[in-house]
């Protein structure tokens, strides 16, 4: 019979949660450093079972991979969080998009740290991007059996600037309205689908009815653009992204895992 | 890190064959994940504490009828609103980023060059790297800095220490590429400016279709597309040089369309 001080120590209470079947349930072993668990430990987890168990071991150092595609990930990560946050503030109609953004700085809890994290996250996710195909060119990690992967990347990337094009577009401020003015009247100018591109006479498209009214929903930038604008942010493309980022993931698996010399 | 994992035993148990070298592999958890780990942190940390001390720019409610002065796109895009200056909408707005998209995803298609596969190398890749690297780093990198900061009111060029001058006058001396030639006539200047962009397609695709090697390495089709996304890209540079030395407006004018 153990005596009262040791049944009632920090250890015992830790035994008794740990060893409990509640806890089993869940967790189903703990942290013991043998080469067995190692590997249960990722792929009894449903977060880390992206990764292999082992990996080479150039993989892991920082000046071969920069860490970018992961930090990008975790930027996407924290996007959706703030985003879907915001979103429980904002109004994407023309009278109240400006005034929920006031709403937000001023009275929300912590919405304009919200805010604020969402922008920059975004910002530095172009960034991020952008260095990730950087570094993967630089280690020649598209080429052969890589080869589809990068054209998923470079999909990936495109969205990544249509995400934040059109999330700029939702402050509904100048900074905003002017800027996807100047972006959207691009539109105006394909050959044959646009209103003043070359070639427009040959299919018969107007102003009301082209390439650039049909992404605006009229032929300025105006509420109905602002509605687009924020289904396609919040629905569209990341539910694009997302379904690209599955196979992406997947697929550096599946064409032998991070590169490394042949 | 060798001595750090038993399972695999140190670099001194095994011969070092280039098989052996690509295998020789170490546990996930904990040499990776706890790598992930503290990247975590500190990128949320860094953005914490960005988000805490700078504050996301909101400016005055939207106004169709008030258009400041100069109107820039989000900054990542400001490489291509600087190609507006050079090149009519539908190449600047349209025809180069869908050029740019399709180029980059058709890269692992026309390289096939098998050295560089997995690690860091110049030598084995000259071309490709230099290439890459001056799309990237000057046309788009350098081009998005010099539009965030270079350019004022009226799209203008300024200094950094110059004012931005709302009523800067900049003479409009651009002539047409074939006008410095002497071509007067309407039919002649097309004429000559289709030669002039047929010509600037074709050299230096010619000169390596006679030393064949190229070609006989990649095929004619990878060739051919290689050959037309670089001179495209190279195109770019081309006109940008002719505009800011020759004050060049159009390489080639017709009824339809001008380049």
């Amino acid at each position: 019979m153990a005596s009262l001080k040791e049944r009632f120590s920090f250890d015992q209470m830790k035994r008794n949660i740990v060893d409990s079947q509640v806890w089993r349930s869940m967790f189903r072993h703990g942290y013991e450093d043998t080469p067995r668990n190692r590997v249960l430990m990722v792929v009894d987890n449903l977060w880390l079972h992206l990764h292999p168990t082992k990996i080479r071991r150039h993989a892991i150092r920082i000046r071969f991979t920069w860490c970018m595609g992961g930090i990008t990930f975790l930027l996407f990560l924290y996007l959706t969080v703030t985003g879907v946050i915001l979103m429980f503030y904002y109004r994407p109609v023309g009278e109240y998009a400006y005034l929920d953004m006031k709403f937000l700085e001023f009275d929300a809890p912590f919405g304009m740290f919200m805010r604020n994290m969402h922008r920059w996250a975004a910002h530095a996710m172009v960034i991020t991007v952008w260095l990730h195909m950087l570094r993967v060119f630089m280690t020649g990690s598209y080429k052969p059996p890589r080869e589809f992967n990068w054209v998923i990347g470079v999909l990936l990337l495109t969205l990544t600037l249509l995400l934040s094009f059109t999330g700029y577009l939702l402050p509904w401020d100048q900074l905003s309205i002017w800027a996807v003015t100047v972006g959207t009247n691009m539109a105006r100018a394909t050959p044959l689908m646009g209103s003043e591109g070359p070639f427009a006479e040959l299919m018969g498209v107007t102003p009301r009815f082209d390439a650039r009214s049909a992404l605006l929903g009229g032929t300025i930038v105006g509420p109905p653009t602002l509605l687009r604008f924020y289904v396609l942010h919040c629905i569209v493309i990341p539910l694009i992204a997302s379904g690209l980022m599955m196979i992406h993931f997947w697929r550096i698996r599946k064409d032998g895992g991070i590169s490394g010399p042949l | 890190m060798a001595k750090e994992d038993k399972v695999v035993g140190t670099a001194e148990d095994f011969p070092r064959t280039s098989w052996e070298r690509v295998n020789d592999k170490i546990h996930v958890w904990p040499y990776l994940t706890r790598l992930e780990f503290m990247a975590a942190i500190i990128i949320t940390i860094l953005l914490t504490v960005w988000s805490i001390t700078i504050d996301a720019p909101l400016e005055e409610p939207a106004n169709p009828s008030v258009t400041p002065n100069p109107s820039k796109a989000p900054w990542y895009f400001l490489g291509l609103q600087e190609m507006l200056v050079y090149f009519d909408p539908w190449i600047a707005g349209v025809v180069m980023p869908v050029l740019i998209i399709v180029g980059l995803m058709a890269i692992p298609y026309i390289d096939v060059n098998p050295a560089g596969n997995g690690y860091y190398c110049f030598k084995e890749r000259r071309f490709a790297i230099l290439t890459f690297l001056f799309g990237f780093l000057v046309l788009w990198v350098l081009l998005v800095i010099e539009g965030t900061f270079l350019r004022g009111p009226g799209w203008n060029f300024f200094m950094p220490w110059e004012k931005w001058d709302p009523h800067k006058i900049v003479a409009l001396t651009n002539v047409n590429f074939p006008y410095l030639f002497g071509f007067r006539e309407y039919w002649a200047q097309a004429a000559f400016g289709l030669f002039s962009i047929a010509l600037w397609y074709a050299t230096i695709p010619a000169w390596y279709i006679w030393r064949r090697a190229t070609l006989v390495n990649v095929g004619f089709t990878r060739y051919a597309l290689k050959a037309f996304l670089f001179m495209t890209m190279m195109g770019m540079v081309a006109k940008m040089f002719l505009r800011i030395a020759f004050n060049v407006k159009y390489v080639l004018v017709l009824p339809w369309l001008n380049i």
